[in-house]
This record gives C-alpha cells, sequence and structure tokens, in this order.
C-alpha cells in the first residue's frame, strides 16, 4: 500500500514525505517504543499517539519509513525536520488508534510485522 | 576505528543522537542491514538508560572488519537488583520518561535480544559499564 492511499484512508495530512513510491506491507500500533523495538520485524508504517522525538528514533533504528500520529496530534517542526532528514515520511490523522488500524486492515494492509 | 561520543543528562529530546551517528558510519562501511539494526536497537536502548537512569555519560564504541563493541558508561545509582531489571516489564522509571514512551521494562531485556554478548557491570552509587558486542558475520 503506498502512503498516498494509506493518507486517503485515514483522511490524514502529509507533513513529512520523502518517497512516495515506498510500498508498505504491515502496520503497527503503538505507544511504548520499546515494544516497536522489541517486537517489530518487518519494516512496517508505525501508528503512535506518542509524540516525541523519540518516535523517529525508533523509526530510524528499526528502518521503519513511515509514522502516523493518531488521535489529532500534531507533532512540532522540530520532530517534522528530523524526519525529513531522516527520510522518514509523517502523517497526521484525527482517526484514534483504534479506528485508524481498523481501517488500514480492512483496507488490505494485513501484514502482520512482528 | 574508535569513536567516542558524550551523552548528556536529562535530555530525551537528543537522547539517540549517539546512536544515530553510530548507525550512520555503519551504513557508510556497508555492513549487512541486519546487524546494523541489532547494533543501533542495543546501543539505543543503552543510552536512553544512560540518559534517565544513569544522568549521563559516555559512549565508546570500535568498529573493525568483524565486529562492533559499545561501551555505555554512566555515573549514575547503579542498578539495584540486576536479574529483575533483565526481566521483560520491570521497571523504576518515572511518569516523566513513560509519557516519552520509554520505561516499560523493555530496554535491559531489548539489549540482550539484539547484542550478541552483553556485559553489564553495576555498583550501587558508583553507577553502570554496558557493554554490547555485535558481530558482523553470519555465523552470530
Amino acid at each position: 500500500m503506498k502512503l498516498q492511499e494509506i493518507a486517503k484512508i485515514l483522511d490524514a495530512e502529509i507533513l513529512a514525505c520523502c518517497d512516495s513510491d515506498v510500498e508498505i506491507m504491515s502496520a503497527c500500533g503503538s505507544d511504548l517504543m520499546s515494544d516497536v523495538m522489541a517486537f517489530v520485524k518487518e519494516n512496517v508504517l508505525l501508528l503512535t499517539g506518542l509524540v516525541s522525538p523519540q518516535v523517529i528514533r525508533t523509526a530510524e533504528m528499526m528502518d521503519i519509513r513511515a509514522v502516523v500520529f493518531v488521535r489529532g496530534k500534531v507533532p512540532g517542526k522540530d520532530i517534522i525536520d528530523m524526519a525529513s532528514e531522516k527520510g522518514i515520511a509523517v502523517l497526521a490523522t484525527c482517526e484514534p488508534m483504534f479506528i485508524a488500524c481498523g481501517k488500514l486492515y480492512s483496507a488490505g494492509l494485513t501484514g502482520k510485522g512482528v | 576505528m574508535d569513536l567516542y561520543y558524550e551523552i548528556p543528562a536529562d535530555d530525551l529530546a537528543h537522547a539517540g543522537e549517539a546512536s544515530s551517528r553510530v548507525k550512520k558510519k555503519l551504513v557508510q562501511l556497508g555492513i549487512d542491514p541486519v546487524k546494523i539494526k541489532k547494533a543501533a536497537v542495543s546501543m539505543y536502548e543503552a543510552e536512553i538508560n544512560a540518559v534517565i537512569h544513569g544522568g549521563g555519560g559516555s559512549a565508546d564504541v570500535t568498529i573493525d572488519s568483524e565486529k562492533i563493541i559499545i561501551r555505555i558508561t554512566d555515573s549514575g545509582p547503579g542498578i539495584e537488583d540486576l536479574e529483575l531489571a533483565m526481566q521483560e516489564g520491570y521497571t523504576t522509571a518515572s511518569d516523566d520518561i513513560r509519557e516519552m514512551g520509554f520505561g516499560a521494562g523493555m530496554g535491559l531485556p531489548n539489549m540482550k535480544r539484539y547484542a550478541d554478548e552483553l556485559d553489564i557491570q553495576t555498583t550501587k552509587n558508583k553507577g553502570t559499564v554496558v557493554t554490547i558486542v555485535v558481530y558482523f558475520s553470519r555465523q552470530h
């Protein structure tokens, strides 16, 4: 699934986009970054309600190419700039975590990723 | 190749900077991405621990053709019960730390999960030295 399609499904704003051709096969929803590092195996889309530079750091360490901030949380310029510099796409949606994950899963993003 | 980084105390906005630089260096050297992820994640967890528990410290990194050795040293309070701290879910972190997405009790277990060798020397009220080794060869 391409980022543009994900943005459309979640009615999300793309705040940083480096490679719109990147193909996302699976996703992970978590506010705990150590859990992301413990359990994620594939290169996933990360959905999180945590707004912190450490989200981008975690994505960097795990080679995660795109992050969606849920529940209407909008990251600051520092976070968006850090993501852009590292080639990580940033999206923001007003959907809550459960609904955002459910919509993506229903649309075919069913890879387990862990 | 020897690298050295200061790890500033209680600076969560910049925590992970040393790990980020080491990861970039390993990418430049053309190391297998799977091995890079193992080194980057285990170092990042150790760096975060030094920031949130250890009052900052330093990272000494040695890279040769076979392996990377990462040594994170802090002068913090030490780990009171190391065996307990190695269990998934055990944490002594404050709410502030949890608000940053850490402190879920997965830091040390994650280091153990990704490092090929992990050594932790800790002394109460003196500090902790975490040594992580990741081998680049296939058999590890």
